[in-house]
């Protein structure tokens, strides 16, 4: 599935919820399901800045597409990471490169992107963003 | 007649406007007070008056507006005096806010320490009153020293005492942890560290809005806060510093106001207030500043101490019944701060949760890392009261504190 499609599946799956409590739920819940990166890289090397949490992720390519793991201290914020690896794993550099974010915006999300520095979302996808225009770097180089 | 003990709870909030807010379709309760204070009308309508009605620079115009910026300017700085009962007005200076005024003296202290001297400052600090020191021992080669805290969270002050000695130049202590909340006594803490003929500046930013300040009982040598913990706007700061220590100190911003004779060759300085107030100052701000100081003593401090203290203890009680629910910082003399954490939840998940609610609450470090390191925690959820909250807002957030920890375990 491309990025744009994972959205829009993730868009409709947060639409059956009237309120924000069942979307926070919703959302906790998908940080269960959250591909948990090895306790060994829970170090400073792999924490995202800006967060008021702990986030901590790390990226390998595997057949030319990035594959994203990650965990967080806190609940809210695994389950944000959740959502983002869920769009963004599993695709070439380039896809991540140029994906566009709004659909935060359309799961209720948005209060999250602030730039507040204790808000931590738009860090994250900057994060991934990072990670993936560097596989690019060095994939362009090789 | 009976003096009148308690305040009229319904007259004050509707002095803010902001408290009729609605935030995510809840209405608004707001327990960030540590953090910045609400603002009542009578200070906006200052700001608004000013622009709209005298707007012009001041100490440097002759024409009329200028005269009224500047009277009111200068008035303010009288206010101020007398509030914290200043022996002169110009031993008042205005800056940016606390952060600007610590920065100031610490600077001011470059070329008078010597390397060796010895700084005392508390584990209670805030990040403001951490950092110019580490910078001015960088460059000066002086040594910092930590009064550590108790389990309580409260300084133990036979440690401090055994820091004191020869070497010892400046002590900085908070007179209120903006973390815990937790009361110092500070005139203990200035009457031994004179005893060493150490000088001593107390960061006053979260007493201010709770507790009358008298800078001569105390004796204190420099006094900082920020006008918007006490219903200012944001962006003013004093700075009290006692005459002598004032004249002792070199200008900290080199620039218009602050100078008497400019030629390339030297400059002689302004005297006192205008050397440390270089440039246009935040002339609104400092105007509404002394509004709000006004309005605030129109209440009387007293009586908010006491009507906020009830909160409390009604808040810490309420509390105190959610299982796994900790408190940090213990002492009989608190302003309304409580700091505290729900068994492994992360402090910033129920933060967000009470957002929602319409909640407003400091998740974090609340800029005290120190005090965090040595609780060993992440951070906390802090809520903090001032006058125009109520029983029921408490109520309000009891509940959903309820919903958010059922949601987070
Ligand atoms: C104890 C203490 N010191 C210093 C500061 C910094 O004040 P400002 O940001 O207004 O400079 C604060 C504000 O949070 C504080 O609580």
């Amino acid at each position: 599935m491309k990025i744009k499609q994972i959205q829009e599946e993730i868009i409709d799956e947060f639409a059956m919820f009237d309120d924000w409590m069942q979307r926070y739920e919703y959302m906790i819940d998908l940080g269960k399901s959250l591909p948990l990166i090895e306790s060994k890289y829970k170090t400073d090397d792999y924490l995202v800045n800006g967060c008021q949490s702990k986030v901590w992720v790390r990226a390998e390519l595997v057949d030319n597409q990035i594959v994203f793991k990650a965990d967080s201290d806190a609940i809210i914020s695994k389950g944000i990471i959740a959502i983002l690896i869920r769009v963004f794993s599993h695709h070439e550099p380039n896809e991540i490169i140029e994906a566009n974010t709004d659909f935060v915006d359309k799961i209720g999300l948005k209060d999250h992107l602030s730039p507040n520095r204790a808000n931590g979302l738009s860090s994250m996808i900057k994060q991934l963003k990072l990670y993936a225009l560097a596989y690019q770097t060095k994939i362009n180089d090789e | 007649m009976k003096k009148n003990t308690h305040i009229n709870i319904d007259q004050i909030r509707n002095d803010f406007p902001i408290l009729k807010r609605k935030v995510n379709g809840e209405s608004l309760i707001y327990f960030d007070n540590a953090a910045t204070s609400q603002t009542p009308q009578l200070v906006i309508d200052s700001i608004v008056d000013y622009y709209s009605k005298y707007n012009s620079n001041i100490h440097r115009g002759v024409h009329f507006l200028s005269q009224e910026a500047t009277d009111a300017y200068e008035n303010s700085r009288v206010k101020f005096q007398k509030h914290f009962n200043a022996h002169n007005s110009y031993e008042i200076i205005f800056t940016s806010g606390t952060t600007h005024s610590i920065n100031l003296v610490a600077n001011g202290f470059k070329k008078i320490l010597k390397k060796n001297d010895e700084i005392i400052i508390s584990q209670l600090e805030h990040h403001s009153n951490i950092v110019p020191w580490q910078m001015l021992c960088e460059e000066t080669g002086a040594k910092i020293k930590v009064i550590p805290i108790n389990n309580n969270g409260e300084l133990i002050i036979d440690e401090f005492e055994k820091l004191l000695n020869s070497k010892t130049k400046l002590v900085f202590v908070n007179h209120v942890s903006n973390a815990l909340g937790i009361v110092n006594p500070i005139k203990h803490i200035i009457k031994k560290a004179h005893e060493f003929n150490a000088i001593v500046l107390v960061d006053g930013a979260q007493a201010t809005p709770h507790m009358k300040i008298d800078v001569i009982d105390l004796d204190v040598d420099f006094y900082v806060t920020s006008t918007h913990k006490i219903c200012g706007p944001t962006g003013v700061g004093i700075l009290y510093g006692k005459e002598k220590w004032l004249n002792k100190i070199p200008p900290f911003l080199g620039g218009g106001e602050m100078i008497d004779q400019v030629t390339f060759e030297k400059s002689t300085y302004a005297g006192l207030p205008n050397k440390f107030e270089a440039g246009t100052p935040n002339i609104s701000g400092v105007i509404a500043s002394g509004v709000g100081i006004d309005y605030l003593n129109s209440i009387g401090l007293e009586k908010i101490y006491a009507y906020e203290n009830e909160l409390l203890e009604y808040a810490t009680r309420e509390l105190l019944q959610i299982k796994g629910l900790k408190i940090y910082g213990f002492s009989a003399k608190k302003t309304s701060v409580i700091s505290f954490n729900v068994g492994n939840i992360h402090p910033y998940d129920i933060g967000s949760i009470l957002d929602k609610f319409g909640i407003a609450t400091r998740t974090g470090q609340l800029c005290a890392q120190p005090i965090m390191d040595y609780f060993k925690i992440p951070g906390t959820i802090r809520v903090s009261f001032s006058f125009y909250n109520t029983k029921e807002e408490i109520d309000e957030f009891i509940k959903a504190l309820h919903k958010a920890i059922l949601m987070l375990s």
